[in-house]
């Protein structure tokens, strides 16, 4: 009788082991097959245009002339860093993303700081508050077209301006259409930086509060020593996104002013999109400028990651 | 240095007391020890004297200065917590300034002050380092130079011990009672670790569902218990406790053996207005005295070596066990009959109704 048994069991693991053939298929070769089509798809959609760009940018090509790209070395790098124009961009640009990024921190830090304690309703607001955030920014700047429209618009009012003629023209206004995108760009991210600080605020332990009572720490001392130093590896993360983005900063450009009035919006992005997409369709120049934004760029990155790593390090 | 009163403190939350009514006065420069089984307001009680917690009803008197409103820092105290609560983005050193910077002081004291703190606890070597380097023993030692470095009235200190191994928590053990020796400052310190309480207190406060059970010297909380709780609750073993019934001759435990009882204890049980004699018996296990001519008889039910004596778990005729401790060398098989006799002057009586101790 155990002798059936075991010749069954012995027949019965036979039968369950796998067959040959299949068991060629590793632990490897899955893996390569699920990440192969990703990485086909990264090379063709991204590493591939960062190349050829890269060598565009080295060529005088244009999309839409049928004439083969010619080598000109650094021309358009020359060409882009000797004009005056681009220049302006770069500094419209940086003025842009310092006033939009330094604002967006103090409000969203302020928010936080204030959304921090739970009263009633204090999860709905924050809710409410992220709203913007959510916006698609081309349905933000048409609505925001609408509000600073000074005929209409309901912003001048609330500003105490009622007289058309005398209240400031936000979007057609040199010194103000900057500060017009600005604002507009505080509005929608600040809920950005806000909810990044609402996290580090809220993983500070308590403990930390109680023993600097004990030790008789004002509360500006607290805010200083404490909450600050606690919060900085996170605020500096949402800095940082918001200056990657400030930087490439278009859509609310070109919903609200177009670049416009005259040049006094231009930022670099929108000088790339011209540049590569209208007129002249100049390729070569607009990988070329794109570049030297993507040089920018990680160079700024660097400096926040290595302050971070700093303060993680201690 | 301060002393500290608590004048009727009584905490609520909803409905429920945290603490009842409580009245307690701590002498300056004492060691004060709350123990209790978590849950009992031990911590509670010490929060209340912080200022981290607010009172219900009641007063709370530094040095005879009404502090039961005040904030935590106008109070003069230092706490150190169970779980350091270090300020984790700061060097050791600059947890230990902290308190100083707080108040203003100028940079070089602060730098004197920091230095000297460190060579109290023997820390100089890890001051530049950060609290999640530092291994458990240092954070406390770091969170006790931070809370030292102030020169406060007094120091509140929950659990310190609590988080650390149990090598580690012997060795600040020793340091904290050298401390305190050395700084004379009164404190009052939190634990469920009665052994601990025994080693550090001058005194012991024993808290249990939000009452003070008994407040006393480690001696007194060991020899003459208050009630059944506190004599359950210290020592281990706890003390003995049987059902008995006092006769004539001596006290009868269960099972029939007769127990002689001082005449002391005879005047003070009838006196204690007792209706049919019964009694709860209480003794510790070193009164058990086991000889082959003692009166009372039990079976040995186990025993357990612990190195320098013997505990013996003696069964009773009824079933009941005891401990009782016997020299190292003793030996008594399991299941062998034993004959002991229990010293009279280290038995105790406890009145079965009110759970209270009878005082002779």
């Amino acid at each position: 009788m155990s002798q059936v048994n075991a010749q069954r069991g012995l027949s019965s693991r036979q039968e369950t082991a796998p067959p040959t053939g299949r068991r060629q298929l590793s632990d490897m070769r899955i893996v390569q097959l699920f990440i192969l089509p990703t990485i086909i798809l990264l090379i063709l959609m991204n590493i591939f245009p960062l190349i050829y760009s890269l060598f565009l940018s080295f060529t005088n090509y244009s999309v839409i002339s049928s004439d083969p790209p010619v080598w000109v070395g650094l021309d358009n790098y020359t060409h882009i860093l000797s004009d005056p124009d681009f220049w302006h961009n770069f500094a419209t640009t940086g003025t842009y993303a310092l006033l939009s990024v330094s604002l967006q921190t103090i409000v969203g830090f302020a928010l936080a700081m204030l959304l921090r304690s739970k009263f009633a309703g204090s999860g709905i607001i924050t809710t409410l508050v992220l709203v913007p955030m959510m916006l698609s920014p081309i349905v933000v700047a048409v609505f925001w077209r609408l509000i600073f429209n000074p005929s209409y618009g309901i912003l001048n009012p609330i500003l105490g301006f009622t007289d058309i003629n005398t209240s400031p023209e936000w979007l057609g206004d040199p010194a103000l259409a900057l500060w017009a995108i600005v604002i507009v760009d505080v509005w929608q991210w600040s809920p950005f930086v806000m909810l990044l600080c609402l996290a580090g605020l809220s993983a500070i332990p308590e403990y930390l509060y109680e023993a600097a009572a004990i030790d008789r720490a004002s509360v500006w001392f607290q805010f200083r020593r404490i909450t600050l130093p606690q919060v900085m590896p996170l605020l500096l993360i949402a800095v940082l996104f918001r200056t990657i983005e400030a930087f490439k900063q278009f859509d609310l450009v070109q919903g609200l002013t177009f670049g416009g009035p005259g040049d006094a919006t231009e930022t670099v992005s929108v000088e790339l999109y011209r540049l590569a997409f209208q007129g002249q369709f100049e390729t070569g120049l607009s990988s070329a400028l794109a570049y030297i934004v993507l040089v920018v760029i990680v160079a700024i990155s660097n400096l926040y990651i290595r302050a971070l790593n700093r303060l993680r390090e201690g | 240095m301060a002393n500290i009163e608590l004048r009727g403190v009584e905490k609520k939350f909803g409905d429920v007391f945290a603490v009842k009514p409580l009245d307690l006065t701590i002498k300056d420069g004492e060691f004060i020890v709350l123990l209790g089984p978590s849950g009992c307001g031990k911590t509670t009680t010490l929060r209340m004297i912080s200022g981290l917690e607010a009172v219900t009803v009641g007063q709370i008197l530094l040095d005879g200065r009404d502090v039961t409103w005040l904030h935590p820092s106008e109070r003069d105290i230092a706490f150190v917590f169970q779980f350091f609560a270090l300020y984790s983005h700061m060097s050791a050193r600059d947890n230990i300034a902290f308190p100083l910077q707080a108040a203003g002081m100028a940079r070089h004291e602060v730098k004197e002050r920091v230095a000297q703190v460190a060579a109290l606890l023997r820390i100089d070597h890890i001051l530049d380092r950060k609290p999640g380097a530092l291994s458990g023993g240092d954070q406390q030692r770091v969170a006790l130079a931070r809370a030292l470095v102030r020169r406060p009235a007094a120091f509140l200190m929950d659990e310190p011990l609590g988080a650390l191994d149990a090598e580690f928590r012997e060795t600040m053990r020793a340091e904290i009672k050298k401390l305190h020796l050395a700084q004379h400052a009164t404190t009052v310190y939190v634990t469920h670790d009665q052994i601990e309480a025994m080693a550090m207190g001058d005194r012991i406060v024993i808290m249990s569902a939000a009452v003070v059970q008994q407040v006393g010297t480690p001696t007194e909380v060991y020899h003459n218990p208050a009630n059944l709780f506190v004599a359950r609750f210290i020592g281990s073993p706890g003390m003995n406790l049987v059902k008995a019934k006092v006769e004539p001759d001596g006290a009868r435990l269960p099972g029939g053996g007769l127990a002689p009882i001082s005449d002391r204890w005879r005047r003070a049980l009838e006196g204690s207005g007792l209706e049919d004699g019964s009694v709860v018996l209480g003794f510790r296990p070193e009164a058990v005295q086991v000889h082959d001519g003692g009166a009372l008889r039990a079976g040995v039910y186990a025993d357990d070596l612990h190195g320098g004596y013997t505990m013996l778990h003696l069964e009773l005729a009824d079933g009941e066990i005891i401990h009782g401790r016997a020299a190292r060398d003793a030996m008594n098989a399991l299941g062998s009959a034993v004959r002991f006799d229990l010293d009279p002057d280290m038995m105790r009586f406890f009145n079965p109704e009110t759970e209270m101790a009878i005082l002779s």
